[in-house]
């Protein structure tokens, strides 16, 4: 019942899930077919997750391993909320970052797991790249939940999915990220799905924490306007998303204070004026809640942010029920 | 041992014609003199040179046998045409006296195939705190001094390290980067580095510190070399320095002339990420390879050195940001070169310049030469032959090339090192 349901698309279009993607890294390999099909198919498990029994059998007898090097709350029981309500298993794995000392160990680990039986890995890294050592190394999908300053693409997704779900497009907007984008890896999945997608994408925060001018001008695939000034970037925006101030940043010497970043660069209602009327405010979490971001934006008629979790979940279930490559 | 009817390119005597060359036991000798070994060789279609030099490898040993050996490493070298190599001292333990010069010395003629010339340290213990027994060290044989990737922090101590040389007229080898401004950065520091999220390391980190041993170079008139320049910036200040009579010499590697930090990114056939492409100092851009080439074309490097680093496959099979830097490179050079020799970036005479007679005029070797009475040192190639790069078939311990699978044109044919056949690949 439920397979018709998610294979019959707006206007009867049928969906086919795609062959050949095994893994899901960052979305710097993705077309705007796919992208669409991903968030067609999250419309429809969000439809399954508003139902009194948010489950359906879909993925039953298929093990999903979360492997986490890194703390996560949200993304993690993300994934593990969206395969329990396709009937998989979940099993989540902690390990100290403290225990990786080599690659081999990296390796090691994720061989074990598809030993152990696991259809997809979700794992989540502190250093870049980490998913690309373990993606050909395996026949279990890779899911990418986070590496380093690199990528995060189902959070990428799941921000296309819940502006289009708010403003009912993607292409054309103007959408400001506002924060420290240089060691975001919200950011930079976000620069590839948005400008796939046709946003127009602006860049803002401490000249310390932005990209170099020739990561926004020549030789890659996006034109991207940059500026330090809050309220220049605000200006006629759609989508303000705002990212997490880290505080270590502070003693690595690329701000002087949180007070005076909270001055210059914090979303309140005041500044939230300058963007467009109805503009969506969105934020991955964890917030700093007063610091990169007003309480009363957070929890504002503008704030997106606790859509953003639960469509995390319809976002996760699309992406798994895709990536088994279950017959139509 | 005659060698017949070869292309003879030697630049030191300016010699480049069709000719035989004579070998009387481990010297070369003038044609129709006595010849002890009937053995004759036909190298005709084939281009003879004197053999390579290279100033800069790490052996590995001792305490990095699962690395490379002596050994291996030596047999690396004549499978690239190298018939000298210069040892690093970043061994375990660290080439600290003359009797740690003598123990490498004393493996070498054990074990190798090739010349093996050992470097010493700057300071002891590469820990940049005390200046190691350099005349000891000279006396033993060391040709010249460096704490390889510790560059020597304390300005101070690269004075006295510049001034107290003097004493044995050898180089300091610098190996200039900034560790403040590297800051744990992985790779250069670019759109490519932004894009992979990768930490970046600025061209400025090593224009800062050549600009300080330069600086130093000129306070003390001590002899440096600075190890492997990447930036434009360098070769500019270099440039700058030789014009004002700095007693300085600088070398460049095959990579840093022919790759970029795209390569990190998996532009050939390997993936992103790839931990064979992480090297220290990093790949730069396409515009700093060809102002590298540039200097090594109009004189301001002197000459190509490989920076061979063999590493285990665990210290590449992981995170790229947890991966040893350093690529094997003794077996690669040759043909990756004649990249540049192929696209007409290079003339093949200038190439062969640069691994023979420059490396040997940098650090006051004998050897880079076809001169009756030298040391019979030659390389047979041939300049066109194409082949694919199998990191698995090397002679070296590591594998860790991002070249797997590529094809270079450009073959060594046979190698002779002091009068022996060392290598010899189909003639």
């Amino acid at each position: 019942m439920t397979l018709q349901l998610i294979n019959r698309g707006p206007n009867g279009v049928h969906i086919q899930p795609r062959r050949g993607r095994r893994h899901v890294l960052d979305l710097d390999d993705f077309s705007v077919e796919e992208v669409e099909t991903v968030l067609e198919t999250a419309t429809r498990m969000k439809d399954v997750l508003q139902r009194p029994i948010k489950k359906v059998p879909t993925l039953r007898g298929k093990t999903l391993v979360t492997l986490f090097y890194e703390a996560s709350t949200r993304t993690r029981v993300g994934f593990e909320v969206a395969a329990k309500a396709l009937g998989a298993d979940t099993v989540s794995v902690a390990a100290a970052s403290s225990s990786v000392t080599k690659g081999e160990s990296l390796i090691d680990t994720i061989r074990t797991l598809q030993a152990l039986g696991a259809d997809f890995v979700v794992m989540r890294h502190h250093q870049a790249g980490a998913p690309y050592v373990v993606a050909e190394e395996v026949a279990s999908s890779v899911i990418n939940a986070g590496d380093g300053w690199h990528a995060h693409p189902t959070q990428a997704l799941l921000d296309l999915f819940t502006i289009r779900e708010r403003l009912g497009r993607i292409g054309g907007l103007r959408v400001a990220i506002i924060g420290d984008i240089l060691h975001s890896r919200v950011a930079r999945s976000n620069l590839w799905g948005l400008t796939l997608m046709g946003a127009d994408v602006v860049l803002c925060g401490p000249p310390t924490m932005l990209p170099a001018p020739s990561f926004c001008a020549a030789g890659l695939p996006w034109q991207l306007q940059r500026t330090y000034l809050l309220d220049e970037a605000l200006d006629g925006a759609d989508v303000v998303m705002v990212l997490r101030m880290q505080l270590e940043r502070q003693t690595g010497g690329l701000f002087p204070s949180l007070r005076e970043y909270v001055r210059t660069y914090a979303l309140t209602e005041e500044r939230l004026s300058k963007a467009k009327p109805g503009a969506l405010v969105m934020h991955p979490g964890p917030m700093n809640e007063g610091v990169e971001i007003d309480p009363k934006v957070a929890r504002g008629v503008q704030s997106a942010i606790e859509a953003q979790v639960t469509n995390g979940v319809a976002v996760r279930m699309a992406l798994l029920y895709l990536l088994s490559g279950l017959p139509a | 041992m005659r060698l017949v009817g070869g292309r003879i390119l030697d630049p030191a005597t300016r010699r480049d014609d069709i000719g035989d060359l004579w070998i009387d036991g481990d010297v070369l000798a003038e044609p129709g003199g006595a010849d002890t070994d009937e053995t004759i060789l036909d190298v005709s279609g084939f281009v003879v040179a004197p053999g390579f030099i290279d100033l800069h490898c790490h052996l590995r040993e001792p305490g990095f046998e699962d690395k490379e050996t002596i050994a291996t490493g030596t047999s690396a070298a004549a499978a690239g045409g190298f018939t000298t190599v210069c040892a690093l001292a970043d061994t375990r333990p660290s080439i600290d006296t003359g009797s740690d010069v003598e123990s490498v010395l004393t493996q070498a003629r054990r074990a190798a195939l090739v010349r093996v010339l050992p470097l010493g340290t700057t300071t002891k213990r590469r820990e940049g705190h005390e200046l190691s027994e350099m005349a000891d060290m000279a006396a033993a044989g060391a040709i010249a001094f460096s704490d390889s990737a510790k560059a020597v922090r304390s300005a101070s101590l690269m004075r006295h390290a510049l001034e107290y040389s003097l004493l044995v007229e050898r180089p300091i080898v610098s190996h200039a980067q900034d560790p403040d401004l590297v800051d744990g950065g992985v790779m250069h520091e670019g759109p490519v580095a932004t894009v992979l999220g990768l930490r970046g390391i600025p061209r400025e980190a090593e224009e800062i510190a050549v600009a300080r041993d330069l600086a130093l170079a000129r306070l003390t008139g001590g002899r440096l070399h600075l190890a492997h320049l990447t930036t434009s910036g360098a070769v500019d200040l270099v440039r700058q320095a030789k014009a004002s009579a700095i007693r300085v010499s600088a070398e460049v590697t095959p990579h840093h002339l022919a790759l970029t930090d795209s390569a990190v990114a998996g532009d050939g056939n390997a993936r992103a990420y790839d931990t064979n492409a992480r090297t220290d100092p990093p790949l730069r851009t396409a515009a700093d390879a060809r102002a590298l080439l540039e200097g090594l074309r109009d004189g301001t490097i002197d000459c190509v050195a490989t920076d061979h680093s063999p590493q285990r496959w665990v210290d590449k099979a992981c995170e790229f940001e947890q991966a040893e830097p350093g690529m094997t490179a003794l077996e690669t050079a040759f043909g990756l070169l004649m990249r540049l020799v192929h696209a007409g970036a290079l003339s093949l005479g200038d190439l062969i310049a640069a691994l023979t007679l420059r490396p040997a005029h940098a650090f006051g070797l004998p050897y880079g030469a076809l001169r009756p009475g030298a040391s019979a040192d030659v390389v047979v190639f041939d300049p066109d032959q194409a082949w694919v790069v199998d990191p698995e078939r090397f002679l070296s311990k590591g594998k860790n090339s991002p070249l797997g699978g590529q094809t270079l044109r450009g073959t060594v044919l046979l190698t002779i090192a002091a009068g022996k056949v060392v290598y010899r690949n189909g003639v």
